[in-house]
């Protein structure tokens, strides 16, 4: 176990080292002069000179490259160009509206799909098994901005439950703030909902035909108690990966979910700051981003090698 | 052999879809150009099916070309996901059989590389430094296309290098290319096929939340994605403008997803649950 935790964290570090290398040279190197860029067409010589000595541009590339490694290693992120302020400000206030979000999304997600798939299974061929999973297929069809549009169109101005967008920041009650990231949290929940419930579905039925589930009925259980008592656990295992997946995905999937709701989160900060062309703040969000992502299926896969011996032997498809 | 349900109803709305995109080329009801300010917000009536938007413009013309761009961009993307994604993960796999595990090593894990990267979060980056448009969202799409591909491949390949004919291939005296694309190829092409179908509706919500944004096609050609966002301002007293485009892109992505699950079952009936497993996995991180 010991080695493969250590080969699984070296090719972490590897994958974000050539990761930031890929940003970097996106961000800094394809745009021509990145200083240029974030000034615009209306940028005065005299201000884009000024801005390039602000951003360091006048090193070159490598050593820029450095700086901002080793910079972000003792978490300096650099200053935002729009803001003002220092980058891991922006991203800790940010962080704490997407993360939520994120986890309330996941949690729905959840509740609704891991009945859906067993009572699915039960009923597998079955008129409910049908109508359910005929649903999950719409709801992974669903572009999830269109539902969130059409969420704010019922219940936000037709039955005025929910307000139709904006956060009320974290001060203002846990509540308060619940209710603005419900419709949201729906939103991004909804499509996954439907993915999860179809892995759901089959990794029951898999499940279900394991001798130990024979063993378990001919003991005497019935088929209900079989499934609850031995089944769901071994049937949850890809479930888990698949919502270790989902995490980062919601996290940089709420871009346009957060727009539509006028959410302060890191998706609506990196959009704002793609179109104001502040590029010191993009740059910080993706390299986060993908931290985020790397480090969870790192951690999923310590969890399932912990679960399944077999898979330490390094036998990812 | 009976068709299963699914793939029925799946093929009948892509076949839909389809002929309206290429009908679009030839002929759409009303030009989507012209702009009819005096008939601006009508409701869906007998003349235009689907009502007019706030220039006039016929909603259910539009949506022939919108569909038609969605299509385009699509395929294209998943054309480039396969294009680079097949032999890389044919040669990956060759390359284990023949003692090469650094180089199938080095290629794998530029495919975990890129699959660390949040794909919507990407191609906005992509669409944002190099520039808004139909091109640049087919290539921020296509290239998170090419590991989808490049992983099933491999894994499919690698299953089938330790069969007897791949054994016979290779006493014949065939190089391991040749007998990537003589043998291996054919023997996996049908999953190779259930997944383009399945990319190609990831793509068309891509290229959708891509147009939506305003990154994705730009104006005058109508997509479904800037016909949702335009219509957002205008949902309250036009509600037909938010429905229709977002039920054409849910009809079309139901469509080739259903297609995609009946295709599964016809040509690998065996395999079904295993390789459902395994799809929605890598379909979930997409």
């Amino acid at each position: 176990m010991g080695h493969y935790i250590l080969k699984r964290l070296l090719s972490l570090v590897l994958t974000l080292l050539v990761a930031t290398v890929v940003i970097f040279v996106m961000i800094e190197v394809v745009p021509g002069d990145p200083a240029a860029y974030m000034m615009g067409l209306s940028g005065s010589t005299e201000a884009t000179e000024a801005l390039r000595s602000e951003l360091g541009l006048n090193m070159g590339a490598w050593d820029r490259y450095i700086s901002w490694i080793t910079g972000m290693i003792k978490g300096d992120f650099g200053t935002s160009y729009t803001y003002r302020v220092p980058v891991s400000d922006l991203i800790t206030d940010r962080t704490l509206v997407s993360v939520p979000l994120t986890i309330y999304a996941l949690i729905l997600s959840t509740i609704i799909a891991i009945p859906v798939g067993v009572i699915s299974a039960s009923r597998r061929g079955g008129f409910l098994d049908t109508l359910l999973m005929g649903a999950a297929q719409v709801g992974v069809a669903i572009p999830n901005f269109w539902f969130a549009i059409l969420m704010v169109l019922f219940f936000s101005t037709s039955l005025r439950w929910f307000s139709a967008g904006g956060f009320p920041g974290w001060d203002a009650g846990f509540l308060e703030c619940l209710k603005a990231l419900t419709l949201p949290a729906i939103s991004l929940a909804l499509p996954q909902a439907a993915i999860l419930a179809r892995v759901m579905r089959s990794s029951v039925l898999e499940v279900m035909n394991e001798d130990y589930i024979r063993t378990a009925r001919a003991k005497g259980l019935s088929k209900g108690q079989a499934l609850m008592r031995h089944g769901l656990r071994n049937a949850l295992i890809p479930v888990l990966t698949i919502l270790g997946l989902q995490f980062s995905f919601l996290l940089a999937g709420g871009i346009i979910i957060e727009s539509i709701f006028s959410l302060p989160g890191l998706g609506r900060l990196v959009f704002q700051s793609i179109a104001q062309r502040d590029l010191i703040v993009v740059k910080s969000i993706v390299t986060l981003l993908v931290l985020a992502v790397v480090v969870i299926t790192f951690v999923v896969d310590l969890l399932y090698a912990a679960v399944d011996p077999r898979l330490r032997e390094g036998k990812r498809m | 052999m009976k068709l299963p349900l699914n793939f029925i109803i799946g093929a009948i709305l892509t076949t839909i879809f389809l002929c309206m995109a290429l009908l679009s080329l030839v002929w759409t009801p009303y030009d989507v150009t012209a702009l009819e300010i005096a008939d601006k917000f009508q409701a869906p009536n007998i003349d235009h099916w689907f009502g007019t938007d706030h220039f006039g413009r016929d909603v259910f013309s539009m949506i022939m070309i919108g569909a038609r761009n969605a299509v385009m961009v699509s395929l294209v993307a998943v054309g480039i996901g396969m294009l680079f994604g097949v032999p890389l993960g044919l040669y990956a796999a060759a390359a284990r059989m023949n003692g090469g595990n650094l180089i199938d090593e080095i290629l794998m894990r530029g495919n975990d590389l890129i699959f660390a990267f949040p794909s919507l979060l990407m191609a906005i980056m992509i669409t944002a430094v190099f520039g808004p448009g139909a091109i640049n969202a087919i290539i921020a799409i296509g290239i998170f296309n090419i590991p989808v591909f490049a992983r099933m491949t491999r894994g499919g390949a690698l299953g089938l290098w330790s069969r007897e004919y791949i054994m016979a291939a290779r006493v014949c005296g065939k190089g391991s290319m040749r007998i990537s694309f003589e043998h291996i190829l054919p023997n996996i092409a049908n999953i190779l096929i259930v997944q383009a179908t399945i990319q190609f509706s990831i793509a068309i919500i891509a290229e959708a939340s891509l147009s939506y944004v305003g990154l994705g096609t730009q104006p005058p050609d109508p997509s479904l994605g800037r016909m949702l966002n335009e219509a957002q301002t205008m949902i309250f007293f036009a509600p037909w403008l938010a429905f229709v485009p977002g039920g054409a892109i849910v009809t079309m992505v139901l469509g080739l997803n259903l297609m995609g699950d009946g295709l599964r079952d016809i040509l690998d009936p065996k395999l079904r649950q295993r390789k459902a497993r395994e799809m929605e996995a890598s379909n979930a991180a997409s």
